[in-house]
């Protein structure tokens, strides 16, 4: 019986760790819907780029993976600046479908480039953190996990204070709701989407890192950005705070239904659970948890 | 009353609109805004008020309008193709018709960000404050989301979130509009209030148009994409088509029976 509650216990445990991390990258994915409108699928692939480059320095050229990790960061970012100003700005004012189109293609453009640079072969980081398992109240965690966890609240605290507290975050938000009342306000849109990018090429990077860390690099990281469409449905796709709670639902639902159901039907639901609540969602709620039902005054 | 002997802050010169390369909306618009006044436009829908503000502003551009024709001065530099973001950088802020908040923002957010352009933080927390003397109704309102106040107060929070941008200019686009009576001479009065002591020069554009002359020192009529009456507030109280059409009067002091409107057609005069 016990034994039941902490397979369940552990499965939640390492649920919420992988939904932290999902959480960043759904973070980084509102960030770009919500300003400019634009589902961008390329948002697996800024994460798998962070991954690369982050293993590239700690692997090739032995920095410490602090500094690595931060130069990647930066890199990220640049590359963010760079992949707007050069492919989403020349499509402004062009019709939503077709700059959607431009990140598919972008997607499909960085995977390759991936492949033709480092392999399909997956990498491992040299472990950063202590492999030692921690146990705490019966359950097993590792150290690494831990650290996801922690890391990845820290990051969404983060973006928490700057869009509450920054000029830059408020203008943003003030972008997302409405972009002519933005350009009242003296904020310049066009610096805005350039920062959205930015800002969701590094959250997605730092994702990238994690799950690096965890599982290893390759290919299917690319995944990733098609795993943050259930996340960001089920909590609204206009909103920050839905985005991070779906992430953690789905992360959990997606390890529970894994744990429980795989020796079932033989593998492969921990894949395909979050998909089916997708299309669920969908049906009953459209709009997700927390999406704008728009604020109606009584 | 001296409105032609010192020079103006804004003067729009003979200006021309076209909104999506094809629709003439102003058809040689000009007027001109003194420092520290209250200048009003009126009009019925369609005139070209809002226009007129937008390209002023800048704002046109985000809807595919343009100045074709014409100039726009502030301070005797050229605007009319400047951007809207640096145009409220030189200290025009346009308050948009309809209350514009951002509803998913706070009271108190919505203030921070119409103080986007100025950087120094110490001047936002005093003019917040200045803004809270001025709108003590927004004082309660601080935390709440701004989509679930009033309308009432919404008007007041744009208005506040302009001043926030310390403006030298400031257009208010119909602030009265679907507001009870007493809401809107409350708002004037303000309006006032910071003209005077702020001294933010004021276009106003408004279809009250008893309650625009009652605060403005000049005013403009607008038809079809053009100025036809322009005068001191005083003359223009005077002038019978004005009594007639916009304060719906025929002799002075007699209401018009609803009956009488087909008169309107007299309007067509001004249209040549």
């Amino acid at each position: 019986m016990t034994d039941n509650i902490t397979f369940l216990l552990q499965l939640i445990v390492t649920g919420l760790v992988l939904g932290s991390v999902y959480a960043l990258v759904a973070l980084g994915f509102v960030l770009i819907y919500k300003s400019t409108s634009v589902l961008n699928f390329a948002q697996g692939e800024l994460l798998m780029f962070g991954a690369y480059i982050c293993f590239v320095q700690t692997v090739q050229f032995h920095i410490p993976f602090i500094w690595s990790f931060l130069v990647t960061l930066i890199f990220s970012f640049i590359l963010g600046l760079l992949m707007e100003r050069a492919l989403l700005r020349p499509m402004l004012g062009e019709s939503i479908i077709s700059v959607i189109m431009v990140t598919i293609a972008l997607s499909t453009l960085m995977r390759s480039l991936i492949q033709i640079v480092w392999g399909t072969q997956t990498k491992v980081f040299p472990p950063v953190f202590s492999q030692e398992p921690i146990y705490f109240l019966g359950l097993f965690v590792a150290e690494v996990h831990l650290y996801s966890l922690a890391f990845a609240m820290i990051c969404v605290a983060l973006f928490g204070l700057f869009f509450k507290f920054s000029s830059a975050g408020l203008a943003m938000r003030v972008t997302a709701f409405n972009q002519q009342v933005a350009q009242t306000m003296g904020i310049n849109i066009k610096r805005i989407f350039a920062l959205a990018w930015a800002i969701s090429a590094v959250v997605s990077s730092i994702g990238g890192i994690i799950l690096g860390n965890i599982n290893g690099i390759n290919n299917a990281l690319a995944i990733m950005g098609l795993k943050v469409f259930p996340c960001v449905i089920l909590g609204g796709l206009d909103s920050i705070f839905g985005a991070i709670v779906g992430s953690i639902i789905i992360g959990i639902l997606e390890n529970i239904a894994g744990g429980y159901l795989d020796p079932i039907l033989g593998g492969g639901v921990k894949e395909v659970a979050p998909f089916v609540l997708l299309v669920i969602i969908l049906m009953i709620r459209p709009y997700g948890l927390f999406g704008k039902k728009l604020v109606e005054r009584l | 009353m001296g409105s032609n002997n010192m020079s103006p802050i804004l003067s729009v010169n003979n200006i021309e609109v076209i909104y999506k390369d094809v629709i003439l909306v102003l058809k040689g618009m000009s007027l001109a805004v003194n420092e520290g006044k209250i200048v009003t436009i009126l009009g019925n829908n369609g005139a070209g008020k809002t226009t007129t503000l937008k390209a002023i502003s800048g704002i046109l551009k985000t809807e595919d309008g343009e100045v074709t024709d014409g100039t726009i001065e502030f301070y005797g530099e050229r605007i009319d193709k400047k951007y809207a973001e640096a145009i409220v950088r030189m200290g025009i802020f346009q308050v948009m018709e309809g209350r514009r908040v951002v509803e998913d923002m706070t009271v108190e957010e919505n203030l921070l960000a119409g103080a986007h352009i100025q950087t120094n933080r110490k001047n936002r927390k005093r003019d917040i404050e200045m803004i809270y003397d001025y709108f003590p109704a927004l004082v309660p309102r601080k935390k709440i989301m701004a989509g679930y106040i009033s309308g009432g107060e919404q008007q007041m929070l744009v208005v506040g979130r302009a001043m926030m941008s310390r403006p030298k200019l400031l257009l208010l686009d119909e602030p009265s509009m679907g507001l009870s009576p007493l809401l809107v001479s409350e708002i004037f009065k303000i309006i006032t209030k910071i003209n005077k002591e702020k001294k933010t020069s004021i276009l106003l554009v408004e279809q009250n148009a008893r309650l625009a002359l009652s605060i403005a020192s000049h005013g403009y009529v607008m038809e079809n994409g053009r100025v036809v009456l322009d005068d001191t507030v005083e003359k223009l109280l005077e002038n019978e088509d004005v009594k007639e059409f916009y304060l719906g009067l025929s002799e002075v002091g007699v209401k018009k029976s609803y009956r009488d409107v087909k008169h309107y057609k007299r309007r067509k005069r001004w249209l040549t």
